[in-house]
C-alpha cells in the first residue's frame, strides 16, 4: 500500500497545522489538511489534533472545538480505535471531547512558557510511541499558557498503574502538571494527548535544538506500512 | 443634529472645536480655504486625525525626506517609503515587507492592551502589502529595573506581547530589552512585523476603476480608541455618556488570526483591486489614503459601517481605532468570491460604498451628505512645518565630561560579574520564554542569537522551493544618541546591520522607529534632525536604503524627553539557510578570533553607566567603512563554510561578548587579550567589532580573507572546557556566569 495518510486538523485559530502536516512529510507519510466544519475525515489512517488557541481560547481551552462538525466524526472513529494525536491545543480538546481524562489548566505560575524540555517517554505501547523505548530521555519544546495537567485522584491513580502515563517532565515541571505529567493515553493506547511539541523537533535546521520528535511520526506510519 | 454639508453652508460662523481637537487656527483657515466654506464636524474629525502629526509626520517630513535624496541605489527595492510597508527583492522570485513602529503612549496607561495592539497593527500593514506575515520582534525600553512603575509597566507589557503574538501564531525571533532612568515616564514599545510573498503578488492601498465596490471586513467598529475625538464628542454631543470614552483600543488576536488566513485566500484568489489596514485614524485614513491614490472619488455611506454600539455618531465611527479591521476595493465581478472566502472564515464583510470618478471623497448618514472632500487635500497635503532647532545648552559640557576621569577598576573578574548581571546585559530569558518562538516552524535562529533567521518555505501555496533565508535585527542606544546623536544612530544602523551580518546574511534594507521628546523644543528637533541626517549618511555608505518607518514625538515627562532612541531595523538575506551562522561557542577546540580594533572607547558606555552612573564624554566613533569590510568578511566566510560560530561584540564590549558565546552552548574558552591594557580590551566599546570561531584547518583561509578586506583579525585562543578563562586576568567557571546573568530579571519580577 501507499503512505500512510494522517488528517491534520485545523479549526479557526489553530497555529501549527502547517508545522504538524509537515513533520508528516518528512518522515513519509501523506498529511490530509482536515477542516473543522466539515463532517468528513475522509478515510485518514491516523489524526493529528495540532496545537494554537481554537477559538482565540477565549472559553476554556478547546470547549468550544469540541463541538465542531468534524468532531462528530472523530469521537466515534477514536473510540473505535482509529489513532489520534492531541498536542498542546490538541491534548486540550482531547481532554473537553472526553476522550482522555482530566483537564489542562493554566500553568502555576501563570505565564505562558516557550523552552525546550527534557521529557522522560514513560510507555512505548501506544500508536504514536512504538519507536521509543521506556526510559527514554527526550528533548522536545513546551510552549502554552494552559498545560497544568489535573485529574482527581482516582483518575490519576489508574492512569499510573494502567500505564497510561506516557510522557513525564524532566528537569523541572514547567507548569505544575500532578506527577509531572506532559502526556497520557487512553486504555487502548490509540489516542494520545501532551502539551509538548513533537512536530517542532524533526528537523536539524529549524526549532528546537534536538530531532527527537521524529518517533511520533515513524511511529504511527510503520503501524500502517507493516499492515 | 447632523451636521451636513447643507448645515454647515448655511451656517457659516457656528464656532467649531478645532483647538481641542488639537488643530492650529491657521491649519482651520486652511481646511476653510480647501472647502470653501466651514468643515462639517464629521470633515473636521478627518481633517483634525490626518493632519496630525502621528498621521501626517508635518514636524518630520521636511527632515526625513534626506532617506529618499541620500537613498544609495539598491537593486532590492521594490516598494519604498510612503507605502504601509517597504518591499524588498530576496530572490528567486521572492519578497520580504518589514517595517518597526511605535505603540508607547497606549502602553503606558494600558500595558497589556498598549502593547498588544501594537503588534496587531504592525501585522495588519504587513498584510495590506499582500504578504504573509511570518515573525515579530519587539524593542522595549523601560525605567531602571528596580524602579516601582517598572514592575507595573513591563509585566503587562511583555504580556500583551506574549498573548496577542502567541495567539495569532507569528512567531517571536527577538529584539531588545534595554532599562534607563529617562524612560521611567515613558517607556518605548516598538513593534516590528515581517512578511513574504511572491514579487508578482504585492498589493498596494489604492482605489481605482469607479463602480469598484469599497469593502469593509474584520472587526466591527466600537467605541475604543477615539483619543482625539473625546473633546469632539463632549463639545457637541449633549448626552455625558459620549465623553468618556476608553482611549486605548483592545485587541482581539483570534479575530486577527483569522484575518490572516482570510486574506491570503482573497490574494491566492486575486479578486483584491487595492487594501488598505485600519489603523491611526481608522475610517477616516483608510478611505481618504485609498481614494487619493486611486481614481480620486469615493462614495461610503458611514450608516452601513457595523458597529459594536449602535449609539455611535459618524464622527465617531470616523476616529475609532477599533482593532482587526482591513478595507479593501473589490470589483463588482469578483465581490461574490470576496464575500464567500470571508465567510468561510467567519470574517465579517461589508459593503459601504464604491470608487468614483468624481475626484470627491463623500460620505452619507441617514441620506444627508455629511463628507464631501477632495481626498488628497485630506492624505497629502498636511501642514509641514520647518520646526527650529538648535543644539542643547548643555551638549558642548555634556561631551566634555569625558569618561577618562573615572575611576578603573582593580579586580576586572568582579567588574565582568557586576556587567553581567546588570539589568542591561543579564538575560532576557524570563521575557523571550513567554513568547512563543517556534510556530509556523520556520525559525533557524532566535534569541539570544544576534538576529532572527527564518528559513523560507512553505510560506503560501504555488511557492517555489528556495533555500533562501532572511535575518532581522533591531538595534538603538539611547545614551550613545544623547551624547552625539549623529553618531548614536548611525551607531544603531552599524550594530543592526553587523548583527545581521554575524549570522552570514547580507543586510539589505532598513526600517526605523524614530523616539524623540516633543518637536516643539529646539533642543529635541536637534536632536532629531542630527540623528536623521546621521542615519541616511549611513544607509548611503552603507547601501542599504530606508523602506519606511515610523516617527513617536512627545515622549517626554513634563519638559522632560526621553534620551534620543532612534530604533533601527535592518534585513538581511542568506542565499543558502543551512550556511547560517550559529550563536556563540558550538564547540570545543575552535580557535576564537576578535574582528576589528579595539579603542578606549568609554563614552556611553555599559560599564560607566552601571559602576560610575555616569554619561557623558563623546560614544564609540562610527567607522562605517570598517562596519561594510567586517560584514563582507563574515558573509562570504559564511558561505564559504569557514565559520562555526559568532557573535557581535557591542554593549559591554568583549568581556560580555566572550561570557555571552560561553553561555550560548555551555563551551568555556581560553582566550589572551591582544592590547597591553585589560580593561580596555575587555570593557571598551569599540564598534565594527566581533567575535567568530573557526576549525583549525580553516584558520589560514579566514585570516587571508580578513587580510583581502583589511579587517583585522585577532587570534584569541581556543574553545572548550567548562571555564572562561582570560590568561592573566580572569578564570569564570560558565556555571558561575550563568548563574548571574540568569537571575536578575527573576529576582525582580517573580518576588
Amino acid at each position: 500500500m501507499g503512505a500512510a495518510r494522517v488528517g491534520v486538523v485545523t479549526f479557526p485559530g489553530t497555529l501549527d497545522d502547517q508545522d504538524a502536516a509537515r513533520a508528516v512529510r518528512h518522515a513519509g507519510g501523506e498529511a490530509v489538511p482536515l477542516w473543522h466544519a466539515d463532517r468528513d475525515l475522509k478515510g485518514v489512517d491516523a489524526v493529528f489534533l495540532p496545537g494554537g488557541f481554537s477559538y482565540g481560547d477565549y472559553l476554556r481551552c478547546g470547549a468550544i472545538s469540541r463541538f465542531a462538525p468534524l468532531m462528530e466524526e472523530l469521537i466515534p472513529a477514536a473510540h473505535a480505535g482509529l489513532p489520534v494525536l492531541g498536542t498542546c491545543n490538541g491534548f486540550q480538546i482531547l481532554c473537553e471531547a472526553h476522550l482522555l481524562p482530566g483537564a489542562l489548566t493554566r500553568n502555576e505560575n501563570l505565564h505562558y512558557v516557550c523552552r525546550d524540555q527534557r521529557v522522560l517517554v514513560e510507555s512505548n505501547a501506544t500508536a504514536w510511541t512504538g519507536d521509543y523505548t521506556p526510559g527514554q530521555e527526550i528533548l522536545l519544546p513546551v510552549k502554552h499558557g494552559e498545560g497544568r495537567y489535573v485529574a482527581d485522584a482516582a483518575t490519576v491513580t489508574a492512569l499510573e498503574s494502567g500505564d497510561q502515563i506516557v510522557f513525564r517532565y524532566l528537569g523541572g515541571n514547567p507548569n505544575g502538571s500532578v506527577n509531572d505529567i506532559a502526556g497520557i493515553s487512553n486504555e487502548a493506547g490509540n489516542v494520545v494527548g501532551l502539551m509538548p511539541h513533537p512536530e517542532h523537533a524533526v528537523e536539524d535546521l529549524t526549532g528546537a535544538p534536538s530531532v527527537d520528535g521524529r518517533g511520533f511520526f515513524t511511529s504511527i506510519l510503520k503501524r500502517f506500512v507493516s499492515l | 443634529m447632523i451636521d451636513s454639508v447643507k448645515r454647515a453652508a448655511d451656517n457659516p460662523d457656528e464656532p467649531q472645536p478645532y483647538a481641542e481637537l488639537g488643530m492650529k487656527a491657521d491649519e482651520y483657515d486652511r481646511v476653510r480655504a480647501i472647502l470653501g466654506r466651514r468643515p462639517t464636524s464629521s470633515e473636521l474629525a478627518i481633517y483634525s486625525v490626518m493632519w496630525s502629526e502621528h498621521c501626517s509626520y508635518k514636524s518630520s517630513k521636511v527632515h526625513l525626506r534626506q532617506f529618499g535624496t541620500k537613498a544609495p541605489e539598491s537593486e532590492a527595492l521594490l516598494v519604498g517609503m510612503g507605502e504601509n510597508a517597504g518591499v524588498v527583492d530576496i530572490g528567486d522570485g521572492w519578497a520580504a515587507t518589514f517595517k518597526i513602529e511605535s505603540h508607547n503612549h497606549p502602553s503606558y496607561v494600558e500595558p497589556h492592551q498598549g502593547a498588544a495592539t501594537g503588534v496587531g497593527g504592525i501585522v495588519r500593514d504587513i498584510m495590506s502589502m499582500g504578504a504573509r506575515p511570518v515573525a515579530v520582534m519587539d524593542a522595549l525600553r523601560f525605567g531602571a529595573l528596580d524602579a516601582p512603575d517598572t514592575r507595573r509597566v513591563l509585566p503587562g507589557v511583555v504580556e500583551g506581547i506574549s498573548s496577542y503574538g502567541n495567539c495569532l501564531g507569528l512567531p517571536n525571533i527577538g529584539g531588545e530589552l534595554v532599562f534607563d532612568p529617562c524612560y521611567i515616564g515613558n517607556p518605548l514599545v516598538n513593534a516590528l512585523c515581517v512578511g513574504l510573498l511572491r514579487k508578482d503578488q504585492i498589493k498596494l492601498a489604492t482605489a481605482p476603476g469607479p463602480g469598484n465596490k469599497v469593502v469593509l471586513f474584520g472587526a466591527r467598529t466600537g467605541p475604543d480608541g477615539i483619543g482625539g475625538a473625546s473633546v469632539l464628542a463632549s463639545a457637541t454631543f449633549e448626552d455625558e455618556s459620549h465623553a468618556k470614552r476608553p482611549a486605548v483600543q483592545v485587541g482581539d488576536p483570534f479575530m486577527e488570526k483569522l484575518l490572516i488566513e482570510c486574506c491570503l485566500e482573497l490574494f491566492e484568489a486575486d479578486v483584491v483591486v487595492g487594501i488598505q489596514d485600519l489603523g491611526a485614524a481608522g475610517v477616516s485614513c483608510a478611505t481618504t489614503e485609498l481614494a487619493a491614490k486611486g481614481t480620486g472619488g469615493m462614495r461610503v455611506d458611514l450608516g452601513l459601517v457595523p458597529l459594536r454600539d449602535p449609539s455611535l455618531l459618524p464622527e465617531e465611527i470616523l476616529m475609532s481605532e477599533s482593532q482587526e479591521r482591513m478595507m479593501a476595493v473589490v470589483t463588482p465581478d469578483d465581490i461574490d468570491a470576496f464575500m464567500a472566502i470571508c465567510s468561510r472564515w467567519d470574517v465579517p464583510a461589508t459593503v459601504i460604498g464604491e470608487v468614483t470618478d468624481t475626484g470627491r471623497l463623500v460620505m452619507t448618514w441617514k441620506d444627508e451628505v455629511i463628507v464631501d472632500i477632495p481626498p488628497g487635500t485630506a492624505a497629502d497635503d498636511g501642514p509641514v512645518y520647518e520646526r527650529p532647532f538648535h543644539e542643547p545648552a548643555g551638549q558642548v559640557a555634556l561631551n566634555a565630561d569625558d569618561p577618562v576621569r573615572l575611576a578603573r577598576p582593580a579586580d576586572l573578574r568582579a567588574t565582568l560579574l557586576e556587567l553581567l548581571g546588570s539589568s542591561n546585559l543579564a538575560s532576557k530569558e524570563w521575557v523571550t520564554s513567554q513568547y512563543d518562538r517556534y510556530v509556523r516552524g520556520n525559525t533557524v535562529l532566535a534569541m539570544p542569537a544576534d538576529a532572527g533567521v527564518l528559513r523560507i518555505g512553505e510560506v503560501m501555496p504555488g511557492a517555489e522551493e528556495t533555500d533562501r533565508g532572511i535575518a532581522l535585527a533591531t538595534d538603538g542606544n539611547g545614551r550613545y544618541a544623547k551624547l552625539d546623536p549623529y553618531a548614536g544612530a548611525q551607531l544603531a544602523l552599524a550594530e543592526a546591520y553587523r548583527n545581521v551580518a554575524v549570522t552570514g546574511a547580507r543586510p539589505l534594507a532598513v526600517t526605523n522607529c524614530l523616539n524623540f521628546g516633543s518637536p516643539e523644543d529646539p533642543e529635541v528637533m536637534w536632536q532629531f534632525a542630527e540623528a536623521v541626517r546621521g542615519l541616511a549618511d549611513a544607509c548611503k555608505t552603507l547601501g542599504v536604503p530606508v523602506t519606511g518607518g515610523n516617527v513617536s514625538f512627545y515622549n517626554q515627562t513634563g519638559s522632560t524627553p526621553i534620551h534620543p532612541t532612534p530604533v533601527v531595523g535592518v534585513l538581511g538575506v542568506l542565499d543558502d539557510v543551512h550556511k547560517r551562522v550559529r550563536h556563540g561557542f558550538t564547540a570545543s577546540d575552535l580557535k576564537i578570533i576578535l574582528l576589528g580594533d579595539t579603542g578606549e572607547e568609554f563614552g556611553g558606555s555599559e560599564w560607566a553607566h552601571v559602576t560610575h552612573g555616569h554619561l557623558g564624554g563623546l560614544p564609540p566613533r562610527a567607522d562605517l567603512e570598517a562596519e561594510r569590510s567586517l560584514a563582507t568578511v563574515l558573509v562570504e566566510a559564511a558561505g564559504r563554510g569557514l565559520i562555526e560560530g559568532s557573535h557581535d561584540v557591542s554593549d559591554g564590549g568583549l568581556a560580555i561578548a566572550l561570557a555571552e558565546a560561553s553561555l550560548a552552548h555551555g563551551v568555556g574558552g581560553t582566550v589572551q587579550l591582544p592590547g597591553d591594557d585589560p580593561f580596555v580590551g575587555l570593557f571598551s566599546e569599540s564598534a565594527s567589532r566581533a567575535v567568530v570561531t573557526v576549525r583549525p584547518e580553516s584558520f589560514e583561509a579566514f585570516a587571508e580573507l580578513c587580510a583581502r578586506h583589511e579587517v583585522p583579525c585577532y587570534g584569541l585562543g581556543t574553545t572548550g572546557g567548562s571555564t572562561l578563562r582570560v590568561e592573566g586576568v580572569l578564570d569564570i567557571p560558565v556555571d558561575e556566569l550563568r548563574a548571574t546573568h540568569e537571575a536578575t530579571l527573576p529576582a525582580t519580577f517573580n518576588s
